[in-house]
């Protein structure tokens, strides 16, 4: 019904027309948007897998936040059911909602487990693309076991399909290791920043443990202890673990690669390493006392410097608690309580999975355009690299405006291919002190380090101030798939520089953005 | 005397809902409350007040002096 994502309207790729059948089948019997997100398709099976082994990558093929290649085209939620918290982080302040798991905390309304399975059915009839549906507080899951158990049982008998995952700060999950596989749940995320107590103890003032309130070392050392242990357990069950870590610069930056080895020992299978969130006014302990966050490029030395070791994450988008849709876009707005409580869900299995269908048909033909492109390029043996920028809605595609781009994807070009390695922020611009004439510098700042940058279309404007910046703007590969589309520019860039057209030179640093992702129409 | 939660103070995080041995605490309002004649200070439960332990706002669960020292029953 209320569609105020009115941007949509503008949307001009061409979505294959089966495509819009369904959807719009789909939208008819359930009053609610469909729009936003991507009418766009694509989703793969073997592809993408990368050097995952087979029986993992089957499992995490059509998880957003688990597979870089499905965040394209795969949606999650989050239902926050789990206000309260066992341990107190220093880059987390309660009173303003919970810094870590998505910005970990913020959500709009808690909700009950009730409210929250008939939110999970609302949205997946309405985005047929919602695969995964996860639990990450606003507090900790399992401090709210009774809440968090409850959810996972009445969305296991509605929507069977949908997959569940939870994410822990790992203190109680040794105690909840069985009730994990008995509800199913083959995705669990622990957020572990250390496993030196020393160094815990720095970011932790206490945890709540047999009933008292434990401070300092002691208490790092009982929250290392349970992590690794929780870790262990749930690997020796078969259940796949994800481990985040914060990003402290000066307290964990270095340590992170220990971290990155103890975790990968007990089984972990993917490591997001994640900026520190902490602007002053969010009132957290690391906020007040000046604590910075990384910059672009440190963050992506440490990802570098730990992958090798195992899979790092890259695309995490750190979000609510409570967000809704494709990652780097939030439809919670659509679907708060008032809302889900009006409605009137016809959850259709079938048309969820005829759409998934053509999901995974696109994809196919996204990963067999990238390994054609690929092919050309072999042989090209330059050592430069570069990075591009790319404004995307979802499915693989370069099919944003730059001017509504609320994030730019970060790919690194080299003789290899592409590879994505992260996204940049620039949603908030107007905040902070900032004007509107400064939002283009701002967006310059965060795509600082990259010679290119890939849009669907662009302004005069902004198109010369790019180039004075020393970004390049690149419009000719509109609604063309993103991997495909930046290798052939690449090819295109080497032959250039070889022939001496034009000299590579190297970008600087670009800055990471704070605070939430604030949706614009919120 | 009982423990009292300082609304002002409260995240309604409801960390302190389930710990609570006596089930004295509950939502009211959007924030918090404990039922001052369900209270027992923990005693007889805890070494320390569960409320006090588990908040993560410092100073928020007080100690009500409005209220006679609880007595455990012999």
């Amino acid at each position: 019904m209320d569609d105020s994502r009115s941007f949509d309207a503008y949307d001009s790729e061409p979505a294959p027309a089966q495509l819009d059948d369904i959807m719009q089948k789909i939208a008819e019997h359930k009053g609610c948007g469909t729009s936003g997100g991507s009418g766009k398709a694509s989703c793969g099976s073997g592809a993408g897998a990368g050097d995952m082994p087979a029986e993992i990558w089957e499992k995490v093929k059509n998880h957003p936040c688990y597979s870089e290649e499905a965040h394209h085209h795969y949606a999650r939620m989050h239902v926050a059911v789990a206000p309260a918290c066992n341990i107190q982080c220093n880059y987390c302040n309660r009173k303003y909602d919970c810094a870590n798991e998505s910005r970990p905390g913020v959500v709009s309304e808690k909700l009950t487990p009730e409210q929250a399975a008939k939110k999970v059915l609302a949205v997946a009839s309405a985005i047929p693309q919602m695969t995964v549906l996860g639990i990450a507080g606003p507090g900790d899951p399992l401090a709210n076991p009774g809440k968090t158990f409850k959810t996972f049982e009445l969305i296991s008998e509605a929507a069977p399909d949908i997959k569940l995952c939870l994410s822990t700060n790992g203190l109680a999950l040794p105690d909840h290791v069985e009730t994990i596989k008995k509800f199913n749940v083959d995705h669990v995320t622990i957020t572990i920043n250390m496993t030196d107590p020393d160094i815990g103890a720095e970011i932790y003032p206490w945890v709540f443990w047999k009933h008292k309130r434990v401070t300092g070392k002691e208490a790092a050392k009982i929250l290392t202890d349970r992590q690794l242990q929780g870790l262990e357990m749930l690997t020796a069950n078969g259940i796949l673990c994800k481990v985040n870590s914060v990003m402290i610069p000066g307290v964990n930056d270095d340590h992170l690669v220990t971290v990155n080895r103890e975790v990968k020992s007990r089984g972990a299978f993917l490591h997001n390493i994640m900026p520190l969130i902490s602007s002053p006014e969010h009132g957290t302990v690391f906020g007040l006392n000046g604590q910075r966050g990384p910059s672009a490029q440190e963050l992506k030395a440490l990802q570098d410097s730990c992958e090798g070791e195992m899979n790092m994450m890259r695309h995490c988008r750190q979000c609510r608690a409570d967000a809704v849709g494709l990652l780097g876009e939030d439809r919670s707005a659509e679907f708060t309580t008032d809302k889900i409580m009006e409605m009137e869900v016809n959850y259709d299995l079938s048309a969820r999975q005829a759409y998934q269908e053509k999901v995974e048909e696109e994809r196919l033909a996204k990963v067999a355009a990238r390994n054609a492109e690929l092919e050309s390029l072999a042989g090209e043996n330059a050592d430069l690299k570069i990075l591009v920028a790319v404004a995307t809605k979802g499915s693989g595609r370069i099919n944003e405006h730059f001017g509504h781009a609320t994030e730019f994807q970060i790919y690194e070009l080299s003789s290899d291919g592409a590879k994505f390695v992260g996204h940049r922020r620039v949603d908030l611009y107007c905040q902070g002190g900032y004007g509107e004439d400064d939002a283009l510098e701002t967006v310059i700042r965060a795509i600082n380090d990259c010679t290119a940058v890939f849009v669907a279309k662009i302004g005069h404007c902004p198109k010369d101030d790019l180039i004075k910046a020393g970004i390049d703007p690149v419009d000719q590969y509109a609604y063309e798939f993103i991997e495909q589309s930046a290798i052939s520019y690449f090819k295109d860039y080497l032959a250039r520089v070889k022939s001496g057209e034009i000299t590579h030179v190297t970008r600087g640093d670009a800055d990471i953005r704070q605070g939430a992702y604030v949706p614009v129409n919120a | 005397m009982t423990y009292k939660i300082v609304a002002s103070q409260c995240t309604s995080c409801s960390a302190c809902e389930a710990e609570c041995p006596n089930v004295a605490i509950s939502e009211k309002n959007g924030t918090f409350v404990i039922n001052p004649k369900k209270c027992t200070e923990c005693i007889g439960y805890f070494d320390v007040p569960q409320c006090v332990a588990v908040c993560p706002v410092d100073n928020t669960c007080i100690i009500d002096t409005s209220y006679p020292r609880y007595q455990p029953s012999a």
